[in-house]
């Protein structure tokens, strides 16, 4: 007789299906178990804690944020620090990853083999004691705020962190806004009618030089024509501190040293790899042309470098990002220290707490991840 | 596949037995120690000393309520926890008392699912400067930088106690006590606050203690305690009569080294504590000689004290026995 238990068809849709019945009955059983409990010693769970009052006051640089303020404007606090001090040191860690790992290729015997040191070395202690060295072992070691060290009685230098003045715009300061957009867009003709004559004649135009000038030159020049329309608050010493002017603090900067130092190290390692990657004969074929070695490798190496530099590089990014929740060890208010740890500490509600970090951490990852596919697309070879 | 059913069937009902009914007493015995959470380093309160044992009087409060359930007050497995997961490891079951310095609130109580079961120590929030600030009051602070650790319920007091008087503060939030001191010591921050007895521990531990002050105002009120979790009725009994015991021990004159001469006592309350009368021990569920091997081993609470508190130069204060004045007292012993 006919069995239906040797169908093969069957067999492999009923294992599936138990597989995944298996696995739904785990979770139901974890989130029953946990509700039950947690109903069993009396927590409350839900997310309205969100909207009470926080009670403790953290320093955040983006908005007021008081005693007054709400837990759900605590997470936000955490969000955009986290969110700063991650964009800052991926910026960072690219560009000094980038020189380390040109300069780790370079003829030139001292430099190269100086750059691998410094490269071994950091990539080989822990981020962690990277951020605690950095903020215990060097900001926290500069002079107090009463002996900062004053530059120009403008900028002070000391363990509360780097002040420097900040600019109000007064009347008549728009006009340096209006300068600003419109050297931008005449400097966007600019480059089109370079890349004209460049494909004409081959005649090249200092592109880079030109744009600077233009993009810096317009504003500064009519910030002078119009009498200076932006004063500065200098910070000056009150009492305990600075007041006045903007402030770098210490936990910033030494996470953000921390991050972008080790992350960057991973990244020369990277782009060294990508530029051997290059074929030795693309190399020759590129210096046979009548360019420069700078030229060659612009146009040659990194293209076809970039095609093995950018997947590896998407993670370092993700790792600096996740990286960023040591900011605990030195006492910086990002996520993991607001809503993950002073709020999931005064409310007790540790499984939304965690929950929402979780999500947040993966949003952002999967957000750094599009990104960069976006960007990998794009420097891959075009098949036609 | 029916097979298999069964098999998952089997497993998802023996776990599901893990949490429900939990007799936290019957799981000490079984494990043969005491899991008891504690503070990583506080001078007075909980400690390693340089042999590396634990001391400090939220210790003995631990060691008391192994002395009671084993009759040795060793069988302890100390868990120094910060005060961001001291909780969870409360609740999540790993730890049997959390018996550290934390402060009896009516939120924590009910909403932290906690049964605070006595107070410990009590205490007030204040703060420690350094003298070359010149301040000599709380109301000069205005624009200080504030070391504090996140989580407590000192950093509530202190947002509460600045708006109040409004004064305008810099927090900065480190994660470890131990942190805190560091960042105080390399002037990242103006003050550190914390209860008076840690306040005491950290000035007398710092290179030039005379340099340092306690400001006069304490701003809040800090009854410390241990705590168990909600819905162990039985084991929230012992860790409090075990607590009471050093206490009692000391308002009925017991003290570790006269405890053997009151067997033939004329107290019958002497007699019950002891277990040579009646049988408290059996209604807690611990030995019979539960008050015996307490104050044996561990001490009345004046003992304690002098091996530990008054190492940092703390007077008892509020901590003295209602008999000299002060706040300790206990519920009898019948």
């Amino acid at each position: 007789m006919f069995d239906i238990s040797y169908n093969k068809k069957f067999r492999s849709i009923a294992s599936q299906f138990t597989l995944v019945l298996f696995l739904v009955v785990v979770f139901y059983y974890f989130i029953n178990n946990a509700i039950i409990n947690l109903d069993r010693i009396g927590i409350t769970s839900g997310f309205d804690f969100l909207f009470s009052r926080a009670g403790y006051d953290a320093y955040s640089p983006f908005f007021k944020f008081t005693s007054d303020s709400l837990h759900i404007d605590a997470y936000f606090v955490g969000l955009l620090n986290t969110l700063s001090v991650s964009i800052l040191g991926i910026f960072i860690a690219t560009i000094l990853g980038f020189i380390m790992g040109v300069l780790r290729l370079s003829n030139n015997w001292l430099v190269s083999k100086l750059v691998y040191l410094v490269v071994e070395f950091k990539r080989n202690v822990p981020v962690l004691i990277w951020i605690i060295i950095w903020y215990f072992g060097v900001f926290l070691q500069l002079p107090s705020a009463k002996k900062a060290i004053n530059i120009y009685d403008s900028i002070f230098i000391s363990n509360r962190g780097l002040y420097f003045p900040s600019p109000v715009f007064i009347e008549g300061s728009i006009a340096i806004l209006i300068a600003f957009i419109g050297a931008i867009i005449i400097n966007f003709f600019y480059v089109k009618r370079a890349k004209k004559i460049h494909i004409k004649t081959g005649k090249q135009s200092p592109i880079f030089l030109v744009s600077l000038l233009i993009i810096i030159g317009l504003p500064v020049v009519t910030y002078f024509i119009t009498n200076q329309p932006i004063e500065w608050v200098v910070p000056e010493l009150k009492g305990f501190n600075f007041k006045g002017g903007m402030a770098l603090k210490p936990e910033f900067v030494a996470l953000l040293m921390g991050l972008a130092v080790y992350t960057s190290a991973h990244i020369a390692e990277i782009v060294r790899a990508g530029i051997l990657s290059v074929p030795k004969g693309q190399i020759e074929a590129g210096m046979s042309f009548n360019i420069t070695r700078n030229q060659m490798m612009k146009m040659v190496v990194i293209p076809q470098a970039l095609r093995l530099i950018i997947p590896p590089l998407t993670s370092q990014y993700l790792n600096l990002m996740k990286n960023s929740s040591l900011a605990v060890a030195v006492g910086y208010m990002d996520l993991t220290a607001t809503t993950g740890g002073i709020t999931l500490n005064q409310t007790g509600q540790a499984i939304e707490c965690i929950l929402m970090i979780m999500g947040t951490y993966l949003l952002l990852s999967l957000l750094i991840s599009a990104i960069m596919n976006y960007i990998n697309k794009k420097v891959q070879l075009v098949e036609r | 596949m029916k097979r298999l059913l069964t098999v998952s069937a089997f497993i998802i009902g023996s776990l599901s037995s893990a949490f429900a009914g939990e007799n936290t007493l019957e799981n000490v015995k079984e494990r043969g120690y005491l899991k008891c959470a504690v503070n990583s380093g506080v001078f007075g309160l909980s400690y390693t000393d340089d042999n590396g044992k634990w001391q400090g009087i939220d210790v003995e409060v631990c060691r008391a309520i192994s002395a009671a359930i084993f009759g040795d007050k060793n069988k302890v497995k100390f868990m120094p926890t910060t005060t961001k997961n001291r909780f969870t490891i409360l609740q999540s079951g790993e730890a049997d008392v959390l018996s550290r310095n934390s402060t009896w609130t009516l939120s924590r109580s009910t909403d932290l699912g906690l049964d605070f079961v006595g107070v410990t120590w009590y205490d007030g929030q204040g703060f420690l400067i350094n003298k070359d600030l010149g301040v000599s009051s709380a109301k000069e602070l205005d624009g200080a930088t504030v070391c504090i650790e996140p989580g407590t319920t000192t950093e509530l007091n202190l947002a509460e106690y600045f708006k109040k008087t409004e004064i305008s503060y810099e927090p900065v939030n480190v994660d470890t006590f131990d942190d805190a001191i560091k960042s105080l010591k390399a002037g990242r921050c103006d003050l550190l606050t914390t209860d008076s007895t840690g306040l005491a521990a950290v000035k007398a531990s710092m290179p030039n203690p005379d340099n340092w002050e306690v400001l006069p105002e304490l701003i809040s009120k800090e009854p410390l305690g241990p705590a168990v979790r909600h819905g162990d009725n039985n084991w929230g009994d012992i860790v409090r009569w075990s607590l009471y015991t050093i206490i009692g021990a000391e308002e009925l004159g017991i003290n570790s080294n006269n405890v053997d001469d009151f067997k033939e006592s004329k107290n019958s309350e002497i007699l019950r504590i002891l277990g040579h009368q009646g049988n408290l021990g059996k209604f807690l569920g611990v030995r019979k000689d539960f008050g015996y091997q307490i104050i044996k081993q561990v001490g009345n609470y004046k003992e304690v004290y002098d091996k530990t508190m008054a190492k940092t130069g703390l007077p008892r204060g509020l901590n003295a026995s209602y008999k000299q004045g002060g706040l300790q007292y206990v519920p009898p012993f019948r």
